[in-house]
């Protein structure tokens, strides 16, 4: 069976729900722009739109801080290895959101004849939650965050409302 | 890259690719007596994606989006440039409400950028503060934008001979609202940042560029306004419809970190001045050129044009050959010429002025790389 880095070996129940809730709604992202898609993340912690609403506003210059890494931009093949480096850099559990097309897939940079680039994060390191665009708007990568928390702990902010919604 | 294991007492520092501070993905190799600097070398290349390539694959139209996202904080200039060049060879000429059209989302888009830089430079020196009030006054201009161009940052509104939408009078009145409350604002940045202490110890006398090393390295934008030199494309080389509008080109004195700021800082005021100028002056009229043709296929030739865009002079060299897709496209970029003073400045000063030196010079890495 395949198991994502940083799994732990054995699971405690309760406690790990408990702990999981409280990851879900502090969740530190990293600064790491590579491209355009970084200024809306910017834009997204900033005055307008606010991510420490959600508890996921503090962004850490350090990997070794950090338990989400936002790849937001174009990887390059230069850029690739330190992206890896990065992410391994972070502590478990750790999580990855794919910001906007380019590191989706390579978006408009990936066509036969590109040689510079990674056609998408996912190539790199495991993907937990895709946000398209190009650049996403920050209400999308908002959305990308509650998505996650529901990733992290099976019951997101999200969920009501689209219950609701049906 | 610099050469290991001859000088043992120095110590190498990378300063990025993952740096807060390097607005992106620039490296740059560092070697330190202490916390002094002997030498600095910019690594470049983190954010190559190669645009020039993409264009000689491209038509002319398909290309129009990329110019958006090799300087996205000045989106519109750069299309701006590339529809020049464009419309040179196919020898179209742009309606003056267009023109209009143009100056004013350009210089919106400017204000945009150059509140950034001063939000996410201050950060760089340990203020949060500024950095929630200039992206609070962003979001007004991308709000405007929003309207006509229907995307947030990069833009890609301009076509050949013209605009393809009309702006509405909502949206000239909200430029000059838009106007009122920045201007409202200027009290605060002042008692914020321009009478900060801490600012001004970090930035007066540090970072000197004199107006020789200007000239030397092919600076342009700010960084050579800063030093004194008045060279601003939309004086010197007018294009599009500035020669009508009257406006200031503000300049520094010492050529200091702190002239840089001032001279973005009032130029942010000065392109307040050109907007509600041309809002009020804005003919009405047709917003695209006759007879433009839907395949454009332009005659041999070559042309080179070039506008002011937030961090200095973007110049576009295009070759036709005749065909559907350019034959050649060279991007001049204003971050590259400005970087590559960085070697010269940085010596003998410590690493807490590099981080400052750095944020002043206001590179965008993918511009740089292209």
């Amino acid at each position: 069976m395949e198991k994502k880095t940083g799994e732990p070996l054995i699971h405690l129940g309760v406690l790990e729900e408990a702990l999981n809730l409280a990851r879900a709604n502090s969740l530190w992202p990293m600064t790491f722009g590579l491209a355009c898609c970084a200024i809306e993340m910017m834009a997204a912690g900033a005055a307008r739109f606010d991510l420490d609403r959600f508890g996921a506003g503090v962004f850490r210059p350090s990997p070794r801080q950090c338990d989400l890494m936002i790849v937001a931009g174009t990887i390059s093949k230069k850029m690739g290895p330190a992206v890896v480096r990065l992410y391994e850099q972070m502590p478990a559990p750790k999580w990855v959101i794919a910001m906007g097309n380019c590191a989706i897939s390579g978006g408009p940079f990936f066509y036969p004849e590109m040689y510079a680039i990674v056609p998408g994060a996912d190539l790199l390191i495991p993907v937990d939650v895709y946000v398209p665009g190009c650049p996403p708007r920050p209400e999308g990568l908002i959305e990308g965050i509650l998505l996650l928390e529901e990733k992290i702990t099976g019951r997101g902010r999200l969920r009501k409302f689209r219950n609701a919604a049906e | 890259m610099l050469e290991r294991g001859l000088e043992e007492k120095f110590y190498v520092l990378n300063l990025g690719p993952q740096h807060p501070s390097t607005h992106g993905v620039l490296r740059v190799e560092l070697q330190m007596e202490g916390e002094f600097i002997v030498k600095a070398d910019p690594d470049i290349g983190y954010g190559h994606r190669g645009h020039e390539h993409m264009a000689e694959n491209r038509s002319y139209l398909q290309f129009l989006p990329n110019l958006g996202r090799v300087d996205y904080l000045h989106a519109l200039a750069y299309n701006q440039c590339y529809c020049m060049a464009v419309e040179k060879l196919l020898e179209l000429k742009v309606p003056e409400r267009a023109e209009f059209i143009r100056v004013i989302t350009c210089e919106l888009n400017r204000i945009a950028s150059h509140l950034l830089w001063i939000g996410a430079y201050l950060l760089d020196l340990g203020a949060f503060t500024p950095f929630l009030y200039c992206f609070d006054d962003r979001e007004n201009i991308l709000d405007l934008l929003d309207r006509v161009t229907g995307s947030r940052l990069t833009y890609c509104y301009y076509r050949f001979g013209g605009v393809p939408r009309d702006v509405d009078d909502d949206f000239l009145a909200g430029c000059k609202a838009f106007a009122r409350r920045l201007r409202s604002r200027y009290r605060d940045y002042e008692n914020l940042v321009n009478k900060n202490v801490i600012f001004l110890e970090r930035t007066k006398g540090i970072g000197i560029i004199s107006q020789e090393q200007c000239v030397k390295y092919g600076l342009t934008g700010p960084m050579v306004r800063g030093s004194g030199i008045p060279y601003d494309l939309r004086k010197c080389e007018p294009y599009s419809a500035y020669p009508l509008f009257d406006f200031d080109i503000p300049v520094g004195s010492t050529g200091d970190i702190y002239d840089r700021y001032m001279v973005r800082y009032r130029e942010m005021e000065q392109s307040l001045r050109i907007i509600e100028q041309a809002v009020d002056k804005i003919p009405a009229g047709p917003i695209m050129a006759e007879k433009v043709p839907k395949r454009i296929k332009p005659a041999p030739g070559e042309v080179y044009t070039a506008v002011e865009a937030a961090r200095g002079e973007f110049g576009i060299y295009l070759v036709s050959q005749g065909d559907t897709t350019p034959y050649r496209l060279k991007l001049r970029v204003p971050s590259f010429g400005n970087l590559s003073i960085l070697p010269e400045i940085a010596v003998d000063t410590l690493v807490a002025d590099l981080v400052a030196i750095l944020g002043s010079i206001d590179v965008v890495v993918p511009e740089i790389d292209r």
